[in-house]
């Protein structure tokens, strides 16, 4: 489904990502956790389509086409989900305006007609319920003044209501309290199927109790240093990243 | 003088209304005209080096040669297909100044009088001449003082005391430039009787390519507990030029609000000066200008607060666009007599693009001391990152500004209270939006 290979991408004159490789197969949930300022926010950009970071080499192919050649949007319709780090308050747009004119110009991309409003209606009443999402958040303006917890459930309640065949969720845990945690994993694990895959970014293994990953990444500086199963998860939140800096250090030295 | 040859043709234009006034030459009426032309003519048309008009440059209207329409006859089924033309209410529509029968509705009524300014000149001298530019300060400005002495066209409208009128009363002004340059001067009269009530929408539309200059002057009288709603909607040609002052006096108690927004227009000032003349007054002052291309739309706003315990609210937004220039100008004065004010301002702008500029000044002058008042101007772009984030969601990059910007207009469009009009500038705002 995913295959990123030898990934490097720079902002300014930064080089934030130094050459990565990942492949994710359908139906496959990959962690990525690593240290501050390692690089996870600016590889889920990348795979956005944010126009910040410079591309300066390697290849993405997502479902056979050349992801890098898309358009954010274009890359929405092809079935790429990111639910934020920090969620973007929009005045005057409501959720149910926004997830409207979102769902119907990915129909359209698909040459689709678009939903009517009462389809649109039922729709969102069976996402709202599965994420537990209250009816009059989505009345109001787009995250704005919405509470840390209530950004990120919004994020997820997005990401049902577009069904996307990739998503990735960058520090969804973060700021929950438990039971929105739960919430938000449940929601998770409705969506998993075996044609759709995620990345989970997250600092906390507690998350990955409840969204159960197949693979689990270390990024560091800017490279996957690190790869293994579940496990490492719990290794990871036992010994820290010392072992991991050192060893990736080490590698690195031996290598100029 | 700063612009002969348009200075030229209104002198032209005041001699030859001079000549043609049959024996009246020596009526109240034409002598508050020629005392206007002579106060227009000691000023001249304000140039830039007049503060209040330092970013409005009228020199364009140098290259300009109007005519005055006289009389003509007009098709009027192209007028019948422009954009607000289904609007309900009692209306008077105007083409080129000349009062069209045939796309007014006017209905008897107790509840209301309305009379062309010629009808009234006619069958209400006294209503003239009590209130005709009197509201005005034509010492200073020149080009009300113009108006005052040109005026060929206007409505008077009465609401009698007590009277709540339901429909919205409509006042049209349509210049068919189809056939060369055209020069309106519209003067109109707006008298709300005690305890009244009323809503007034005047509109400004162009048929054709050349240039319309509108002066307008609107007088609006608001007497002791009344309550007026006041639309200005402006969406005339890019060679228009449209100067209009709408002078406000406002009695104790009374309640007064105003909605500016213009789609489109050349160039065009606004001045909307209230005076604010009793106790426990409320004004509510809104505008929304949406320039593209090089237009050039310039709001200055005045609230006068004479008197303690009253309140005004104003916010003004603005989306520029291409290389369009906006200018706000708000001034609010509060005197040594006036407290227990309550005064808020705010204009917010945004930018699409960089050739496009905004000059915003607030302007306070505050005598009292027991008083309230803020203000705010803000001038930004777009913030890229929601644009992106509606990208990530499968919206392109411009049907995501165009739901930012409405979003943004809708602030304004929001508060106006005759649902059709608001339904009507939705659609108008969304297709100049994108
Ligand atoms: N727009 C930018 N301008 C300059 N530096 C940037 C920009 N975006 C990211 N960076 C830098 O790139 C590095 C990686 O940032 P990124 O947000 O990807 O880290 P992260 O792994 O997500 O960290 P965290 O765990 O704190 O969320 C950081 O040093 C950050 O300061
Ligand atoms: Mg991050």
């Amino acid at each position: 489904m995913l295959k990123i290979s030898n990934l490097q991408a720079r902002v300014e004159s930064k080089e934030i990502l130094r050459g990565i490789n990942l492949e994710i197969k359908p139906g496959e949930v990959h962690a990525i956790m690593g240290p501050n300022g390692s690089g996870k926010s600016t590889l889920a950009s990348v795979l956005a389509g944010r126009e910040d970071y410079e591309v300066t080499g390697g290849t993405v192919e997502f479902n056979g086409k050349d992801l890098l050649e898309l358009a954010p949007e274009e890359r929405a319709a092809e079935g790429i989900f990111l639910a934020f780090q920090y969620p973007v308050e929009i005045p005057g747009v409501t959720t149910i305006n926004f997830l409207k004119t979102a769902i119907n110009q990915i129909r359209k991309y698909h040459e689709k007609d678009p939903l009517d409003a009462a389809q649109f209606l039922k729709l969102m009443k069976d996402k709202a319920k599965s994420v537990k999402i209250d009816d009059q958040l989505l009345r109001r303006s787009l995250n704005e003044g919405f509470s840390g917890g209530e950004k990120k459930r919004n994020e997820i309640f997005q990401m049902a209501m577009l069904e996307p065949s990739l998503g990735i969720l960058d520090e969804t845990d973060s700021g929950l309290d438990i039971d929105a945690l739960k919430i938000v994993a449940d929601g998770v694990n409705q969506l998993r199927s075996k044609d759709r895959s995620f990345i989970v970014v997250t600092h906390y293994q507690r998350l990955l109790d409840y969204i159960v990953p197949d693979f689990v990444h270390v990024l560091y500086k800017g490279k996957i240093v690190k790869s293994g199963t579940k496990e490492l998860a719990l290794e990871l939140e036992e010994k820290g990243y010392d072992w991991i800096k050192a060893e990736a250090d080490a590698l690195e030295a031996s290598m100029v | 003088m700063s612009f002969p040859n348009i200075q030229a043709q209104y002198e032209a234009e005041f001699e030859n209304i001079q000549k043609n006034l049959n024996g009246k030459s020596d009526s109240s009426f034409n002598k508050i005209r020629r005392s206007a032309f002579e106060k227009y003519k000691s000023l001249g048309l304000p140039s830039v080096k007049n503060e209040d008009w330092k970013y409005s440059n009228l020199k364009g209207l140098e290259k300009i040669s109007v005519s005055f329409p006289k009389a003509s006859n007009f098709d009027s089924s192209i007028f019948k297909s422009l954009p607000l033309s289904d609007l309900e209410g009692i209306s008077l529509c105007f083409v080129n100044g000349i009062f069209q029968t045939e796309l007014s509705h006017i209905e008897e009524s107790s509840k209301i009088k309305v009379m062309s300014l010629d009808q009234a000149l006619e069958q209400n001298p006294e209503i003239i001449e009590k209130y005709y530019g009197k509201s005005l300060d034509l010492e200073k400005e020149s080009v009300s003082a113009l108006n005052v002495a040109l005026a060929s066209t206007g409505s008077v409208i009465i609401i009698p005391d007590n009277s709540t009128l339901d429909q919205a009363v409509i006042i049209k002004n349509i210049s068919d430039v189809n056939s060369g340059d055209i020069s309106n001067n519209i003067h109109n009269l707006i008298v709300i009787g005690k305890n009244a009530e009323v809503k007034v929408v005047e509109i400004f539309q162009t048929v054709g390519e050349h240039a319309a200059i509108s002066n307008l002057v609107t007088e609006i009288f608001v007497d002791e507990d009344a309550r007026a709603d006041y639309y200005k909607i402006q969406d005339e040609n890019d060679k228009s030029y449209h100067l209009g002052t709408t002078q406000v006096i406002q009695a104790a108690k009374s309640y007064f609000y105003a909605a500016t927004v213009t789609i489109n227009g050349g160039f065009v000032r606004n001045n909307l000066n209230l005076v604010l003349d009793g106790e426990h007054i409320e004004s509510h002052m809104f505008g929304l200008y949406i320039p593209n291309g090089k237009q050039h739309i310039d709001n200055h706003t005045l609230v006068d607060h004479r008197k303690p315990n009253c309140e005004s609210n104003e916010l003004y937004k603005g989306v520029l666009m291409d290389s369009s220039n906006g200018v706000f100008n708000g001034k609010i004065f509060v005197r040594e007599d006036a407290q227990k004010t309550n005064a808020y301002q705010n204009c917010r702008n945004v930018i699409t693009s960089d050739n496009a500029s905004m000059n915003s000044k607030p302007q306070l002058e505050i005598w009292a001391d027991d008083v309230k008042c803020s203000h705010g101007t803000t001038t930004g772009k777009l913030n890229d990152e929601a644009i992106f984030y509606m990208q990530s969601r499968g919206i392109p990059k411009p049907e995501a500004i165009r739901l930012q910007l409405v979003a943004f207009a809708e602030d304004v469009v929001s508060q106006i209270k005759i649902e059709k009009l608001r339904d009507m500038l939705d659609v108008l705002i969304e297709n100049k939006l994108t």
